[in-house]
């Protein structure tokens, strides 16, 4: 069986930081594995632990800087990756959810993999689509928002249950092969451990241009582009307590009496 | 003439508020472009469902009777008909569970793009500016789609809901669900995050983020709490992490509080979490970060190190701040 595993690299922004057009400057960024697509990656890491014959590939569009990311994924127990990058995606600013299902299908149909998984979201663009605009295009079944999965790979059906708001789930059964989306909280994403480290060196990471995925460079024309970039106007009328920590806790501790929810 | 399709959203026998928002959003797009708004509902009650719908600024309502939930494989195939039945240039759906479920595969099918989580929009000669957030909400972007026929998905609880009663017709729709292509079956619901405590009944609350950083770090937190009565809650990683049950988990996912105060601590104020806490009477939030979108929702704020603080604030009230 073969799980391939999308995973991005993903930036978040300092605490402090300046937007320069319709960016924010990469001395802002950090970057790092998105925390949806960890929880992806040990469900397809612990998949590959319980049964036999189970390999996991990480799929990852993203320029050579993304290694460093995708080296964590195999580090965890990944068994490959694959990094889709172009010329054409250099210039790409905002890659939308067709743009990212259109290259990533083009490596499900070269993989022909039983079961993908992927993060929810992205931290980032938090688009919160490619996984199933991604099973639409290659004809996969899908499911979204998943936190619980139970596979059953000799009926080909993959019991999931979705999280739905307030509390509730859903239970489903999904036909296999298919996309599922991974929700944190599925399970506990293992820290890489030392051996895992040094061994993710030498595991192989397969860099692929669109040539090679027979994609044509159109395919990273975004229909949607980023006009504008600002810091969101405050609304707040928050009324700040300052000082030391020690006046801050002071102040704070009269509000809560005032308020009249703390005793004397 | 440019014709928009919301198609709204329910669960277990109830629309969804969402599906009211969606129609005042569509209806603005449907002026913009000079179209009619047409509303869809499917599966459930899709009668009692229509005539619910059936609100101002509505054009007409279609429903699609095909089981009682809500199942994506249906979803697409029917959001994919109607299109093309009423020449729905625009289709606007939630930014809900559901919405995530099925809304992009809608956008792929019918090969349009697809801009999600939408807060708000303007029109400007046929073309969309649509506003998004991103990097967790500590920007907002203007996204402009180039003309043509979109797919939006929109948050829930940024748009008003449509009121007052309509005129539309309410009419069953020629929509054939071809069985073959649902290849997915709901099974059945679950309650999750019973227990020990509600605390949708507190009056105080004392929620704890990501900031915490170490489960060991949490006997700051207890000692809070013991010293002020209050009770404890967290945003998402906490649970996820199993530091806290579920059941105290705040947001869209988990509960909905209104207490009379809540105290975040160490959150960032990501909007999921912010779905569940928004109503509280008086929020207050300490965070090292003094742009956490927390703060724009927050009554009192303390821009300051939660481990430096918390002890202070432990002591004020006469307990034993633990060494962390
Ligand atoms: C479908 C879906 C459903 C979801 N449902 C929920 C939900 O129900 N509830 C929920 O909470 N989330 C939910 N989330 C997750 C949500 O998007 C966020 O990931 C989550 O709320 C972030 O939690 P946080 O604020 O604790 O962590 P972070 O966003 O990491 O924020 C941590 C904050 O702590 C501050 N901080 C760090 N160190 C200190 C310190 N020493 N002192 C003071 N402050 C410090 C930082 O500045 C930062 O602002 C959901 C997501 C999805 C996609």
């Amino acid at each position: 069986m073969k799980v391939l595993v999308t995973v991005k690299e993903v930036a978040a922004v300092e605490d402090d930081f300046e937007i320069a057009g319709t960016e924010i400057d990469d001395t802002y960024l950090e970057y790092d594995l998105n925390e949806w697509d960890d929880y992806a990656v040990e469900e397809g890491v612990q998949l590959s632990e319980a049964g036999d014959d189970v390999e996991v590939v990480t799929v990852t569009i993203g320029p050579e800087r993304a290694e460093e990311t995708i080296r964590m994924a195999l580090a965890k127990g990944a068994d490959r990756a694959i990094r889709v990058w172009d010329d054409a995606l250099e210039d790409a600013e905002l890659l939308d959810v067709e743009s990212k299902s259109k290259i990533l299908s083009a490596v499900v149909e070269a993989e022909d993999p039983d079961l993908v998984l992927s993060g929810v979201q992205a931290s980032d663009d938090s688009f919160g689509g490619t996984g199933v605009a991604l099973a639409d295009e290659v004809g996969f079944e899908w499911a979204a928002v998943v936190n619980s999965l139970d596979l059953d790979v000799d009926e080909q059906v993959a019991h999931v249950r979705r999280e739905l708001e307030g509390g509730v789930e859903e239970l489903a059964d999904v036909e296999t092969p298919a996309v599922l989306t991974i929700q944190t909280g599925i399970n506990e994403p293992r820290y890489a451990s030392l051996r895992g480290i040094r061994q993710a060196q030498s595991k192989e990471i397969d860099p692929q241009s669109f040539d090679d995925l027979g994609l044509d460079a159109a395919v990273a024309d975004s229909a949607l582009e980023i006009t504008d970039m600002y810091e969101p106007e405050s609304e707040s009328d928050a009324q700040f307590l300052d000082g030391s920590a020690e006046e801050q806790a002071g102040e704070l501790a009269g509000v809560l009496r005032d308020l009249g929810v703390v005793g004397q | 003439m440019s014709n928009v399709l919301v198609v709204a959203d329910h669960r277990r026998g109830e629309l969804r508020d969402v599906s009211f928002e969606l129609l005042t959003a569509g209806r603005q797009v449907a002026d913009a472009t000079g179209g009619d708004l047409h509303a869809a509902v499917v599966s459930g009650d899709v009668e009692e469902f229509g005539d619910q719908l059936n609100r101002e600024g509505v054009d007409a309502v279609h429903t699609v009777a095909n089981g009682e939930e809500f199942n994506h494989d249906v979803y697409v195939q029917a959001t994919e008909a109607l299109a093309a039945d009423v020449d729905a240039e625009f289709i606007v759906l939630p930014n809900s569970v559901n919405g995530l479920d099925y809304a992009p595969a809608v956008a792929n099918r019918l090969d349009r793009p697809y801009v999600s989580d939408v807060i708000d929009a303007a029109y400007d000669g046929g073309v969309l500016e649509a506003t998004r957030e991103m990097y967790g909400s500590k920007v907002e972007t203007t996204v402009e789609v180039a003309d043509g026929p979109f797919v939006v998905s929109i948050r829930p609880g940024e748009w008003p809901a449509a009121e007052g009663v309509g005129d539309a017709s309410v009419e069953a729709a020629d929509v054939d669900i071809d069985d073959s292509q649902v290849r997915s079956t709901v099974t059945g619901f679950e309650e999750v995050g019973g227990g020990d405590v509600d605390i949708a009944d507190a009056e105080f609350l004392v929620s704890i983020g990501r900031g915490i950083e170490e489960e060991e770090n949490l006997e700051l937190i207890e000692a809070l709490v013991e010293a002020t009565g209050a009770t404890m809650s967290s945003s998402r990683p906490i649970v996820d992490n199993g530091w806290l049950p579920k059941n105290r988990q705040v947001g869209q996912s988990g509960k909905q509080v209104t207490p009379k105060v809540y105290l975040a601590i160490g959150i960032s104020g990501a909007v999921q979490h912010v779905a569940g806490m928004k109503n509280a009477e008086t929020i207050i939030a300490i965070n090292t970060d003094p742009n956490a979108p927390i703060f724009d929702i927050a009554d009192y704020g303390i821009v300051g190190d939660l481990f430096d603080v918390v002890p202070a604030l432990i002591e004020e009230f006469g307990g034993d701040a633990p060494n962390v």
